[in-house]
């Protein structure tokens, strides 16, 4: 079983080939004992009675043809406990806080095995996040997967964090933990991440993975599957409603990439493996709630687009798989404006199941396509202004005018402490509607015009 | 004669000692993986396998069944989902749990129940492959025919009538058949038939742009391609929740788990608008989702279009939703890619574009060997890499398709719903079925329906006018039709299908709703010539109301009240 082979005979990147092994299992964990003493970890990729390939996670710098390869005979399994929580861990699960080895309850398969569309329950829970665009047009449910598409140099961080301050599901009381993992982020961006979680308390129900830019990128393959495991573990096992924030995404893609090179696959679109789509799929659904169980795994990501280009493959491939995108505009980043979340190509496919009477409030889809409807007219007549003049603009569109600046400054800025509960929400978005003429709201209802529009709602 | 593993490289395993067929399905490994053989060279075999190959091991045993891959058929498919090899996820769950372990098998059909068999034919008539030999009330609107199997023909000797298992025999033939509810068909063998038609009837979706711009006919085709987040999956769940067809095969293919469980959760409770019957009852579900084996994603459109193919058999329309057919794609993408094969266009397989339209081929309007009517439409979601059309899977699909429902993420944008592009998409149906329109819809629906499309274009010209100079320059004959416009994309073309009301729009529906708009359009351009001022055509109460009727629950008598004021403000106005 603990046979040490020594019979490497090739190391190209990341990635060794050794010969004459026993029968060694596809996806096997793998130790390879340094000369140095040091040990490294790696996993089967691909495994057949002639040669063995192993993909080596801190990278094979010190490696050499005299190091010795042990197979484990199981796959990369993670020790978890409910007493992760608190606890700051490698990216690839070792302690960093200086405290004891995890004490396992169990033992469990990081690659998670896909849950059964039957057995998924729809998820329908609304966070309230405080969040206005968010809450009012883009509104997160419990057991969603939901990003964030940023670009460098946004406020992406702050974003997600007011988010894992602020948000809650009103009136519920149920246990909460976050898991957070880190995936080639640098030092400093997680220290900023670690030092709100010690000053909010949120460490205390948090555990965090760590893969900082200068671990190697390898590993970054398994952290975000390290987080996902104990998320699951604490939703499933100890009923936690549990946020998981990845980040960054495109970190890990470029690892995988990297990856992909060495093994000198034909690479997909811009040099991303042809995979990535149903590798992404293993991360980002694992989220969601289960029948009869009471925790959930909702995820929050973020993904900073190459080049802020949502059609790059890396927030192309995640549309396609997550349950709608909070999109950070660079645009209204120059203006002042925070949070800086464009609503027009954000979007959340869940937000139909978590709002509405009951839940959020009777108006609140009417209000939200209203407000779309004319945030977006009232951009392409920007465009047109800047033709034409705004004297060649009709009454209507004048008004229409007005309107997106309402838009951006009332209802999209906040104070990055501001945590506006959805009747605030709703009501800021009143008020701006009701500065355009009623005939404009085609989208909402005579009956909440006449509910909560202000200029009925008084009499 | 057993073989063994020799290579595993994820969902492609090599084995040796062993000479099965293409396409044979063996199980692999202690655990008995299931996948099918899909390259032979020399004394190995590839095999792709339909499971996690984890901890697999060369050494470990293969087993060869000799058959191909199959799916069952016979009553009990309606109100099921599978996965892409036909596991019932129920069973999965009631033997695994809530995570799909691997290893296990499940039939396709339950083998516990019984159905009650009532035969149409007697002992001594002859019968011929394809043929009816007896019903079973399958649902309380579907009647399930038993066909005796397309390659069995003889005299029936015995025929039973009473409760049977699925697998029990309930006729034999004289020559020794013995023929039972259930039959077993390869998937990827399309089922043959007597004779192909011209698809000369419409698909009633129930959805305005689709039904009144770009229908499909039953046993038609058509794409939905666009972005993400531009609509496909809820035009294809429309599409599966309205459609006036008798049966629906759903696959989620490669795509999200809680797209499939909110089928699950909203299927039983919605009416069948033709029958009022629970949807799910004339409903088979293939879900394997983005996070499940990619070889089984490959083969699940095989399993839905042969299932498909087996109702059609029997007499019905059928319609299939492929959502999405890029993710299929995709698979035989990355199993090649695994095989070494070389790539063609954007490392897709070279057969891509014979794969796509071998399947498409499977829809059609057909008279099935026993006799029957029947058609399937195929309906296929597209999803192109960040959006853009001329991409190799959008671009192949578009050369075998008969209808293209442009998805356009700027109308997606503005929550403009179903953004279906009106000026991009087209169906090639729209002439061959306007005598049915004409016949069964309204004798002016046809020129109704060209003059909007007709100012729709119009609009799009105009608008690069008011792109320079602003719309108030235009003279105001112009600006009334860019208004008319409007009104025909905001109060016809727009459609919510979160709307309890608005989500299903009945053809008599769309032409009054679509007529309303002409009578305005009419009655402003006599105002306007008898030199009433724009400003106060606009401005009609009526003309406002006109935007909300669709969603009201007493269609009729909302738009009896607008168009009487109407008739009134327009008198007033003193034009007319
Ligand atoms: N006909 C429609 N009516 C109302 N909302 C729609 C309609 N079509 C799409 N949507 C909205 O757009 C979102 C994305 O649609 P979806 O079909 O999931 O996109 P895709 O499958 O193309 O990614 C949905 O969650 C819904 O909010
Ligand atoms: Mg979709």
């Amino acid at each position: 079983m603990t046979k040490e082979y020594k019979t490497i005979t090739e190391i190209a990147g990341p990635l060794i080939f050794l010969e004459k092994t026993e029968p060694v299992g596809y996806g096997e964990l793998v130790h390879i004992n340094l000369p140095d003493g040091t040990t490294k970890r790696g996993q089967v990729l691909d495994t057949s009675a002639d040669i063995v390939a192993v993909q080596v996670f801190e990278g094979t710098g010190g490696l050499n043809e005299e190091s010795g390869v042990v197979f484990t005979g199981e796959t990369i399994k993670l020790p978890v406990s409910k007493d992760m929580l608190g606890r700051i861990l490698s990216g690839s699960g070792e302690p960093l806080d200086g405290g004891p080895r995890i004490v396992p309850e169990d033992r469990v398969d990081v690659n998670g095995a896909s849950m059964n569309p039957y057995s998924r329950k729809p998820p329908e829970d609304f966070i309230q996040t405080g969040i206005s665009t968010i809450d009012g047009t883009n509104t997160l449910v419990r057991g969603q997967k939901l990003p964030i598409f940023s670009g460098s140099g946004l406020p992406h961080n702050e974003i997600a964090l007011q988010i894992a301050r602020q948000a809650k599901v009103p009136g519920s009381t149920e246990d909460f933990a976050v898991v957070f993992a880190a995936m080639g982020i640098t030092n400093e961006e997680a220290q900023y991440f670690m030092q709100d979680f010690e000053k909010t308390g949120a460490l205390e129900r948090a555990v965090v993975f760590l893969n900082l830019a200068d671990d190697p990128a390898v590993e970054r393959i398994i952290t975000p599957r390290l987080a996902l495991t104990a998320a699951e573990y604490l939703a499933y096992e100890h009923d936690m409603h549990v946020l998981v924030i990845l980040t960054d995404i495109t970190n890990y893609c470029e690892a995988l990439r990297q990856m992909g090179a060495a093994r000198e696959e034909v690479p997909g679109r811009r040099g991303y493996p042809g995979y990535m789509y149903t590798d992404l799929a293993s991360l980002y659904e694992r989220a969601g709630v289960i029948k009869g169980r009471k925790g959930s795994v909702t995820q929050f990501s973020i993904l900073t687009m190459p080049g802020d280009d949502i059609t790059h493959p890396i927030p192309d491939l995640s549309g396609y798989i997550t349950e709608g995108q909070i999109v950070v505009s660079r645009e209204l980043h120059r203006k002042g404006i925070y949070p800086p979340i464009n609503v027009l190509p954000s979007l959340s496919r869940l937000m139909n199941s978590g709002i509405g009477d009951g839940k959020t409030r009777d108006d609140h889809k009417a209000v939200s396509d209203q407000m779309y409807a004319g945030y977006a007219e009232g951009r392409d007549l920007r465009g047109l202004v800047a033709i034409v003049g705004k004297e060649a603009l009709s009454e209507r569109d004048q008004r229409i005018l007005e309107f997106a600046d309402l838009f951006e400054n009332r209802f999209v800025r906040q104070g990055r402490d501001e945590d506006r509960n959805i009747e605030d929400t709703l009501n800021v978005a009143w008020d701006i509607l009701s500065e355009l003429p009623e005939a404009l709201l085609t989208r909402v209802d005579n009956k909440y015009i006449e509910k909560y529009h202000p200029a009925h709602k008084s009499n | 004669m057993k073989g063994e593993i020799y290579r595993v490289a994820g969902p492609v395993v090599t084995i040796t000692g062993i000479k099965p067929k293409m396409y044979d399905v063996v199980h692999v490994g202690h655990e008995g993986l299931m996948g099918e053989v899909i390259r032979i060279k020399g004394d190995k075999a590839t095999v792709q396998v339909y499971e996690d190959t984890s901890g697999i091991k060369p050494g470990e045993p293969v087993v060869n069944t000799g058959m191909s891959l199959s799916v069952e058929l016979g009553p009990g498919l309606l109100e099921s989902i599978y996965d892409g090899i036909q596991r019932p996820l129920k069973v999965l769950q009631e033997k695994m749990g809530d995570f799909i372990e691997r290893g296990v098998t499940a039939n396709g059909l339950d083998r516990e129940k019984n159905w009650e068999f009532k035969p149409v034919l007697s002992a001594g008539d002859s019968v011929k492959g394809g043929e009816i030999i007896g019903v079973v009330q399958e649902t309380e609107n579907i009647e399930h025919k038993i066909m005796v199997p397309p390659t069995v023909s003889g005299t029936v000797e015995e025929i039973k009538s009473g409760k049977f298992k699925v697998d029990e025999t309930i006729c034999t033939l004289t020559n020794g058949a013995e023929i039972s509810m259930m039959q077993k068909w390869p998937v990827r063998k399309p089922r043959p038939v007597n004779k192909k038609f011209i698809p000369n009837r419409p698909l009633i979706t129930g959805q305005r742009i689709l039904d009144g711009l770009f229908p499909v006919a039953k046993g038609g085709t058509a794409a939905i391609p666009g972005p993400f987040g531009s609509g496909k999956t809820v035009t294809q769940q429309q599409l599966a929740k309205w459609s006036d067809t008798d049966i629906v095969v759903y696959i989620g293919c490669g795509e999200r788990g809680n797209e499939m469980a909110d089928v699950l959760n909203e299927f039983p409770e919605l009416q069948d608008p033709k029958t009022g019957r629970p949807l799910m009852e004339r409903t088979v579900l293939i879900a394997n989702t983005s996070n499940m084996p990619v070889a089984a994603r490959e083969a699940s459109v095989y399993t839905g279009i042969t299932i498909a193919e087996y109702y059609r058999d029997m007499g019905y329309d059928v319609s299939l939703m492929a959502d999405s057919s890029s993710r299929w794609a995709e698979a035989m993408r990355e199993i090649s890619s695994r095989l070494e094969e070389m790539p063609g266009e954007e490392g897709y397989p070279a057969y891509l574009s014979a794969r796509l339209s071998e399947f498409y081929e499977r829809a059609g309007v057909v008279r099935s060997l026993g006799g029957e009517e029947g058609s399937i439409t195929v309906i296929g979601a597209v999803s192109p890499p960040g959006g853009d059309f001329s991409e190799p899977v959008t671009q192949n699909t578009l050369r075998i398709v008969k209808v293209f429902w442009a998805l356009d993420a700027k109308l997606a944008q503005r929550r403009h719903f179903p953004s279906i592009n009106w000026l991009t998409s087209y169906s090639l149906y729209t002439q061959g079925l306007s005598d049915w329109f004409t016949e069964n819809v309204a004798p002016d629906w046809v020129p109704l329906r060209d003059n909007a499309m007709d100012l729709l274009q119009q609009e799009s010209e105009l608008q690069e006018i008011v792109q320079l100079v602003g719309s108030d320059a235009l003279p105001e004959d112009q600006q009334l039709i860019l208004e008319i416009c409007r009104m025909i994309r905001e109060y016809f073309l727009q459609q919510n299908a979160f709307h309890p009301v608005d989500t299903y729009c009945p053809f008599d529906k769309q032409y009054k709703l679509l007529k309303a708009i002409s009578k305005y359009s009419d009655m402003a351009q006599a105002a306007l010539e008898n030199g009433v001022p724009m400003k106060d055509i606009l401005s009609l109460g009526s003309k406002d109301e006109l935007a909300k009727i669709k969603f009201e629950e007493d269609f009729d008598g909302a738009l009896n009240t607008v168009l009487t004021k109407m008739d009134k403000e327009f008198a007033a106005l003193g034009g007319n």
